[in-house]
């Protein structure tokens, strides 16, 4: 896989000198190969949700014969390494050497922070799992479309879904101390206390804590507790929760209980409530298409990472078709990507507000054993299904807007 | 009640899983001189073959006891290589060392990576010790109070090894004075294979016992050297003692510091040390540092 | 002498044409990275190659330049100011992380380095008022000195390339001067510079404060390039990056550095586009150089040289000597 990749990017850099002066040829655009780039972490400790990524768009490819909108595609992939500077040095290459079309990823918001202005310049389309708010709110990118969710996103429900139907009161959240956990916190506490819910105490454990029972053992007065963990912190968080004694029921967004997990998860997961974009759990064809193929190709069982990278892949697609196949004007591209509508997912229907972020089905789900598929132990059973969720849940845009984003101190904590 | 006793007991949990991970850390370097940065490494292999035996990830699933011997005496046999073949003849060159123990970290984790994949391995606890222990109101899980039993057994074994039998004569003799334990006739090329082979071991079971409170997970490596690190520059190197009493202290400033100091979570650990390092570079038992 | 004078005019060649025969930007663009972080490890390598002193927390200095550069334009500073500005707030940033580590030396100094520069990458995430936590400072334009808009690519990469040559000469000075002698002196013989009336400490500080210098002048083209800067640039991996390019290329020696910024930069960013596993590669390669050239690149590569030259001279030797 690896040889035939780069053969062909050698190719692409060959052409790429030979035509370094760069006439237009619509004509010949047109017939020649669709570019796609993929920005994504598969070394170090991002990995994880890196490796998913790109099953996901190979999935994808292979199940269309790498074909997108009657134009074959070329698929070039880049590993950041997980740090700024290796993500915009690969963003440097897709956008400089490789000439793609449109890029995929990057995975965590500091790398899509990192070449944010970068893609504004080149006019490249970016379709980013990357959750960091403000970048389709407050500093819109223009050439960025988000089919998964903002950080907050998924939490609004939560938070809705704990206060009216957990009938929770008073909740403490505890998530990383970083940007990714302050917006999913902050979109909590926003929906919950809308709800008459309250946030009693805010924890903040480090981006690295081996154990989290100095955290766990702070959690008290409280009847639920709202967790935002990524990565493998959550199976760590889960396992102190579960060793300290606590019995309160936890909630969490799409990382936190993400499908992805459900192999690695033990039983302390039992009852974990989360968010989601996407679920494993959801019977359409659109899902049972894009599972069955990944559990084909790769023998994994696939989380929302996986599902995010394949969405973006048909959203691609989609645009494609509706422009016969011409990606050259980058403008008019980004406009119909931002126009597609689809229906059959794996995530249910997506379409996208102006802003360019996802309006969609959001899966609020139990952590069960009964009715586990493919071999697993545990099973996101689906318990109520959000529709037509934008990032400013149910406030007008403008409301929304005029507050500051979600940050360690917004929303404050409040008596109560 | 709850929170201080519940933190105690975690503080003393902690600090001996940090004494199982840093006592080979700091006997290498006692002996040899040689900052092993594959210590996270070793540490985190040893969690990813335990992690395949106990999850049955290669057909059987074997006991958890077994699972540690055998990620022991893998890992053991791994660091004796890596000290025969690369190691050894860098003596002296601290340097080297440095790129050659960075080059190795590299490639072991790029190799779990490889081999494992990049989702995090659960690992449960051994069927026996699950459960809660009652003391009254409070309930402590059973898992944490057998490390605590676990690493006092492995202070003594070490100890006893160090100070009573004739190996530990000759290991306190080269860390002494390995110039002076060559002249009497000492195989000082030799002992340095059994102690790093003995650390890298040690490491690997420590991943082990660590393995149901961390799971095991890329990065692990890269989030366990530093608390090494720290254990042995408080409590001094090449010292047995002082890495237990360095494992304890930094079990109770890592727990109670983030539970009291939030505001200053990221700076708990690194903080002391600066302290230490600045106040007393040798560490609280170390003799002068080279 | 000759064939030192040859090579460095063939350098200088092919360093003042890279734009001409680079095939794209993105290669131009490389190379402009190679160049900075050469003066990165050039810096280290004054610490590390000549004073003897290894530090595992470079990259906090690195950053401190990049987040007051970043900073600094953000209040609305023109280029000049912010540029002064970093360097300033580097040097005494400088300052302060050598009256703190100089206490010890050996192990005890990288320890102290790292738990530095383990404190200030925590401080990136938390001082979130100051460095925007983890989404980090993004700059907007480069500076156009005398007009030249440094946001071409190759006009960056000269203007990187004069930096560098500087850079470079400035080291040259400073090595070759009798305080470079006096700073290998203390590498060497501590004990012995203190006795001949030498004051180990402050040569040892001011050896710090040039490394500082040039750190801090990486850190300022780093972030003009990246025009982003975010927390994990100060992390222990990055320190341990930049001192693996001054071990690889070989400490104490000026090429040293250069040829293992241009190693370590080519894999990350070129091979691994074409390897997966590159992270395995890179650390075969550091494991196969301090195999056959314990000293380095650099070093190693000379002395071969040296041998296979005196090897060739001897059987010229014996070849005439048979002959007659």
């Amino acid at each position: 896989m690896a040889v035939r990749l780069s053969r062909r990017k050698l190719l692409a850099g060959a052409s790429a000198i030979a035509g370094a002066s760069a006439f237009p040829m619509p004509s010949i655009a047109q017939k020649a190969p669709f570019k796609l780039g993929l920005l994504t972490v598969k070394t170090g400790p991002l990995a994880q949700g890196g490796i998913q990524m790109e099953q996901g768009v190979l999935t994808f490819l292979k199940e269309k014969n790498y074909m997108m909108g009657g134009r074959k595609v070329d698929f070039v992939s880049a590993d950041t390494g997980g740090n700024p500077a290796g993500t915009k040095t690969k963003a440097q290459e897709l956008v400089e050497r490789d000439k793609v079309d449109v890029i995929l990823g990057p995975l965590a918001a500091f790398e899509l922070y990192a070449i944010n202005d970068y893609v504004i310049q080149h006019k490249t389309p970016v379709l980013s799992l990357a959750a960091a708010d403000d970048l389709t709110q407050r500093k819109p990118n223009p050439y960025l479309l988000r089919a998964s969710a903002t950080s907050s996103q998924a939490m609004h429900p939560m938070g809705h879904y704990a206060a009216t139907e957990l009938k929770l009161k008073r909740v403490v959240t505890v998530v990383e101390d970083f940007a990714f956990g302050y917006e999913q916190m902050g979109g909590f506490q926003d929906a919950f206390e809308k709800d008459g819910g309250c946030v009693t105490k805010k924890l903040w454990p480090p981006l690295v804590t081996p154990d989290y029972t100095p955290y766990v053992a702070q959690i008290s007065d409280c009847d639920g507790v709202c967790q935002g963990f990524a990565g493998s912190n959550p199976l760590r968080f889960m396992k102190a929760y579960a060793s300290a004694g606590l019995k309160y029921p936890v909630v969490t967004g799409e990382t936190g209980g993400d499908d992805a997990l459900l192999k690695s998860f033990g039983d302390e997961a039992l009852g974990l409530v989360s968010c989601c974009p996407y679920t494993l759990d959801l019977a359409s064809d659109g899902n049972q298409r894009f599972v069955d193929g990944i559990r084909k190709d790769f023998d994994v069982i696939p989380g929302f990472y996986a599902a995010g990278l394949y969405v973006n892949c048909q959203v691609v697609d989609a645009a494609l078709k509706a422009t016969n196949g011409d990606a050259s004007d980058k403008t008019k591209f980004m406009a119909a990507l931002k126009a597609v509508s689809l229906t059959d997912t794996p995530r249910g229907p997506v379409k996208f507000d102006h802003l360019g972020n996802v309006v969609g089905t959001f899966y609020v789900r139990r952590i069960v054993k009964e009715g586990a598929k493919y071999g697993l132990k545990l099973w996101n059973k689906t318990i109520k299904t959000y529709e037509n969720v934008s990032q400013f849940w149910t406030w007008p845009e403008k409301e929304y807007l005029a507050h500051p984003v979600y940050s360690r101190d917004y929303p404050a904590l409040r008596k109560c | 009640m709850t929170f201080w006793s519940l933190l105690t007991v975690n503080s003393i949990t902690f600090g001996g899983l940090l004494f199982l991970l840093s006592a080979g850390f700091s006997l290498i370097f006692g002996l040899m001189r040689i900052p092993n940065l594959t210590h996270g490494s070793l540490f985190m292999l040893g969690a990813y073959v335990g992690a395949t035996m106990v999850g049955g990830l290669i057909g059987i699933s074997t006991d958890f006891w077994i699972a540690a011997l055998v990620a022991t005496i893998v890992v053991a046999a791994f660091g004796a290589v890596i000290e025969r073949f690369l190691l050894r003849q860098l003596l002296g060159n601290e340097r080297a060392q440095v790129l050659m123990t960075l080059g190795i970290s590299l490639m072991v984790a790029d190799f779990c990576l490889m081999v494992w994949g990049g989702d995090p391995l659960n690992m449960s606890t051994p069927a026996h010790l699950g459960g809660f222990v009652r003391a009254g109101p409070l309930a402590f899980p059973l898992y944490r109070l057998a490390i605590i039993v676990i690493a006092m057994i492995f202070a003594a074994a070490l100890w006893y090894l160090l100070d009573r039998t004739r190996l530990g004569a000759m290991i306190r003799a080269g860390v002494d004075d390995a110039e002076m334990a060559r002249v009497v006739g000492i195989r000082v090329s030799r002992l340095f294979t059994i102690v790093f082979a003995l650390g890298a071991g040690l490491a690997a079971f420590a991943g082990v016992i660590g393995g149901p409170i961390l799971s095991v997970y890329p990065g692990l490596d890269q989030d366990m050297l530093p608390l090494a690190l720290v254990v042995v520059i408080l409590g001094g190197t090449g010292s047995l003692l002082g890495s237990f009493v360095g494992s304890l202290i930094i079990g109770f400033i890592y727990n109670f510091g983030q539970a009291l100091l939030p505001e200053l979570a990221y700076f708990v650990l690194f903080l002391p040390m600066l302290l230490v390092l600045i106040l007393r570079p040798q560490g609280l038992f170390g003799r002068q540092m080279p | 002498m000759t064939g030192r004078l040859v090579a460095l005019t063939i350098g200088a060649i092919v360093l003042l044409t890279v734009p001409l025969w680079m095939p794209g930007i993105y290669y131009v663009n490389v190379t402009s990275q190679i160049l900075f972080y050469a003066i990165f490890a050039l810096g280290l390598d004054v610490l590390a190659g000549y004073a003897g002193l290894t530090s595992l927390g470079h990259a906090a200095l690195f950053g401190i330049a990049s987040y007051a550069t970043g900073y600094i334009l953000g209040l609305g500073a023109g280029h000049t100011v912010a540029i002064i500005g970093a360097m300033v707030i580097g040097l005494i940033s400088t300052a302060i992380f050598a009256a703190l580590s100089l206490r010890a030396t050996g192990i005890g100094f990288i320890m102290i380095t790292l738990a530095l520069g383990e404190i200030l990458w925590g401080l990136a995430y938390r001082w979130i008022s100051m460095t925007g936590g983890d989404n980090g400072i993004s700059l907007h334009g480069r500076p156009a000195p005398f007009g030249i808009a440094l946001s071409d690519a190759n006009a960056f990469y000269y203007a990187t390339l004069l930096v560098f040559v500087v850079s470079l000469a400035a080291a040259y000075i400073f090595i070759h001067s009798p305080f470079g002698a006096a700073l290998r002196g203390t590498r060497d013989q501590p004990r012995r510079m203190n006795a001949l009336g030498y004051h180990v400490w402050m040569i040892r500080f001011w050896a710090f404060m040039f490394s500082g210098l040039l750190t801090s002048i990486s850190g300022i083209l780093f972030v003009y390039y990246n025009q982003f800067i975010s927390p994990p640039t100060l992390a222990l991996t990055s320190s341990a990056e930049v001192l693996l390019m001054v071990i690889a290329g070989g400490a104490g020696s000026l090429f040293g550095p250069i040829v293992g910024a241009a190693l370590v930069v080519i894999v990350k960013s070129i091979v691994s586009g074409f390897i997966e596993r590159w992270n395995f590669l890179l650390g075969a390669i550091f494991v196969a150089i301090i195999i056959f050239m314990p000293d380095g690149l650099v070093p190693g590569t000379q002395r071969l040289l040296r041998r296979w030259r005196s090897a060739a001279k001897t059987a010229k030797a014996a070849k005439t000597r048979s002959a007659s």
